[in-house]
């Protein structure tokens, strides 16, 4: 019996139980790692669940009868003018200074929050990681132009292009979205252009030359592929940036303007009250805070899980290993080098 | 140097015509002056008959693989020519290379970094379908699956990652992608030499399989020079972009004349130890000189043990020697003859 044979009966053995053999791929492990921090899932659940409280915001408001633009002079001030405390007369949360309910103003601007939030992160991701993949993967004046663009938005003064734009169209919704996405792009585009540059030397991409492939083909089946992960934990880290970027610019008058909800100009009309009516401040902050902590939190979770090697390091780093030891990040992992320019 | 092309089989399917690959070193910063050439591949010719094997051996840094990938295409050649069943294919642009990418396929050195990780290899073996729309999408799976019985892989694999197979399992996954155009010549660059040696045998015999199947021409690259031996119809000799030995396998392996063949065949492990002791070993002095600033003449001269004067200043022709076969070529002035006791070191180390 030659050593073939015994190979051949070795993998029959191997394969006799013929079943479906399915990959376990590196969205499982890293779903798996993911459902075993603690951290993250409790970030999970409280976007989930403020996802739902800005969905049926609506459905709260007819709960409480309390429209969130009406005001209610006599229910919901007191004989002074001043807004009311939580639990006062209905209003669960208290008024705001015009007597309106505060819970459900709250929730209105989750609506506002999330929406911009996730909006303008994705077309900042879709821009950003088509620019990013094209300078990367052409390199040459193509990279050189794209590349100077983006340390030109980088270095951009936002608020001063916000303010000139809400200046000459008028504050909306829609400029908002365009000044947070126009700024959001260009952190994703460099990180997946540098990325691209790294991925487009590994010898699968010749191969897939080799066999005849176009260089959108290989961008996006070969290089896309391999960028998902740091762009994923990128665009949760951004969603956060975008909701603060929103509240600011509302809070400035630049973004949501009144009488429409959102967390950053209800904290702008309750600079006055904060010493009066301390809840007016604290919930709207309370809410923005929460939300983006969530986002941070998650972010940082995805990112863990989707590198094994970070928690090798981490482990490391605790048994004190002396400096310049065995375990060094490995250059060439499109996932370690993620993160830390998230903002 | 048409003679090889000439006096090899009629039926030629790849000639090279002193192809020159050079690459510009370049200053750093904005101006990006060129500064020198890195002379990779330096006027080489070879003719790969229908059906057989081109062994290219030579050291790290002699040009071999930059050759192959001037002849696949994956690299643009500085000058020369690349004839593929007679057609001009040296530059041609991706579109009117589509055609001969069909015919004219690899198998990378490197089983891990030639696969994608994220995909599956199902995907992977069947991309070139997909690319040349040759197979409708419904029957890809039972063709990839076929492939994959047909290089030894399990097909229920289908849906696997390449993390999850060992490295001759993932080269067979190389090899499944690379015949899965059904081509003509396959370009093996070092396929086997990044495997164990049980596992080199297991994918050296497929590949031959393969050829006797098929009729495919292989150009295999290697630095093992038993591997090149096992497998090759005729063996090429690569030193610093140049050829410096071309001919039959037997000839090349059994009288080399190049002093440089002739190091490396000494150097060699063979597997009768008898034989290795009863031979002289040629060591050479020194590394493989800078393909930015080859010596002059022949390029060898400096860690030969033969060398003269004559070979500093004038470069030797790649041509047949006296007592020779037609198709045995050799670059040397003064090539070994049968028997010669070559000095065990160096020029430069005895001065």
């Amino acid at each position: 019996m030659s050593i073939t044979d015994l190979e051949r009966l070795a993998q029959q053995a191997e394969d006799a139980p013929v079943r479906a053999i399915e990959g376990r791929s590196q969205w499982w492990l890293t779903r798996q790692r993911l459902r075993r921090d603690k951290v993250a899932m409790t970030s999970l659940a409280v976007i989930i669940i403020m996802i739902l409280l800005a969905i049926f915001a609506p459905a709260f408001a007819a709960l409480v009868h309390h429209p969130a633009n009406v005001a209610y002079p006599i229910t919901g001030e007191n004989s002074a003018g001043q807004p009311v405390g939580p639990g006062t007369n209905g209003f669960w949360l208290g008024t705001d200074d015009t007597g309106r309910d505060l819970m459900v103003r709250v929730f209105y601007g989750a609506r506002i929050s999330l929406f911009v939030g996730i909006v303008t992160t994705a077309i900042a991701t879709v821009a950003g990681v088509a620019i990013g993949l094209i300078a990367g993967y052409f390199g040459g004046i193509i990279d050189t132009i794209l590349a100077r663009l983006t340390d030109a938005v980088l270095a951009f003064p936002y608020v001063v292009l916000a303010l000139a734009l809400a200046v000459v169209f008028g504050p909306s919704l829609t400029i908002v979205i365009a000044v947070i996405s126009f700024f959001s792009w260009a952190g994703i585009a460099r990180i997946v252009r540098g990325q691209t540059l790294s991925l487009k030397e590994k010898e699968y991409i010749e191969a897939a030359r080799s066999i005849g492939a176009g260089p959108f083909r290989i961008m996006f089946i070969d290089i896309l592929p391999n960028l998902l992960a740091p762009v994923l934990v990128l665009a949760t880290l951004y969603i956060p940036s975008a909701v603060v970027f929103e509240s600011t610019l509302s809070f400035l008058g630049l973004g949501i303007q009144p009488p429409t909800a959102s967390w950053g100009n209800m904290l702008s009309a309750a600079q006055p009250f904060y010493q009066t009516a301390w809840w007016f401040v604290v919930f709207p902050a309370l809410a923005l805070l929460i939300t983006t902590l969530a986002f941070n939190l998650l972010g940082d979770g995805i990112r863990d899980a989707m590198d094994p090697t970070t928690e090798r390091l981490l482990a490391a780093r605790r048994r004190k290993r002396p400096p310049g030891s065995l375990l060094r990040p490995r250059n060439d992992d499109p996932d370690l080098i993620i993160g830390g320019d998230a903002k | 140097m048409t003679e090889q092309a000439s006096a090899a089989s009629s039926d030629v399917l790849v000639r090279v015509d002193n192809l020159v690959k050079y690459f510009p070193v370049r200053t750093a910063g904005f101006a990006h002056r060129t500064v020198g050439q890195v002379q990779a591949v330096d006027g080489v010719s070879l003719a790969i008959p229908r059906g057989t094997t081109l062994g290219l051996v030579g050291e790290t840094g002699s040009g071999k693989s930059t050759l192959a990938r001037c002849i696949a295409g994956l690299i643009p050649a500085t000058s020369g020519k690349v004839y593929f069943e007679g057609n001009d294919i040296t530059n041609l642009p991706r579109r009117r290379m589509a055609p001969f990418r069909r015919d004219i396929q690899m198998i990378f050195q490197d089983p891990y970094g030639s696969l994608n990780p994220r995909r599956r290899v199902g995907a992977i073996i069947g991309d070139p379908f997909a690319v040349h729309q040759t197979v409708p999408a419904g029957d890809r799976k039972r063709k990839v699956q076929d492939l994959m019985e047909r290089v030894g892989l399990n097909p229920e694999h289908y849906n696997r990652f390449p993390a999850e197979f060992s490295g001759g399992q993932r080269q067979r996954i190389g090899v499944a992608r690379a015949l899965a155009l059904q081509p003509k010549l396959i370009i093996c660059d070092e396929p086997v030499s990044a495997l164990d040696v049980s596992i080199q045998a297991q994918v050296l015999n497929l590949l031959a399989d393969l050829q006797r199947e098929y009729g495919l021409t292989y150009l295999f690259i290697a630095h093992d020079l038993e591997v090149v031996r096992h497998v090759s119809t005729t063996v090429n000799v690569m030193y610093l972009g140049k050829i410096a030995e071309a001919g039959p396998k037997n000839a090349v392996y059994d009288t080399p004349r190049h002093p440089y063949t002739a190091a490396l065949l000494s150097a060699a492990l063979a597997a009768d130890p008898e034989a290795a002791a009863a031979r002289q070993r040629i060591i050479l002095t020194g590394d493989i000189p800078s393909p930015i600033d080859p010596p002059s003449g022949c390029r060898f001269h400096p860690r030969c043990p033969k060398a003269q004067d004559l070979c500093g200043s004038e470069e030797p022709p790649l041509e047949v020697k006296a007592g020779d076969a037609a198709i045995h070529l050799t670059a040397c002035h003064f090539p070994v003859t049968a028997g010669e006791k070559l000095a065990t070191t160096g020029r430069r180390a005895q001065a």
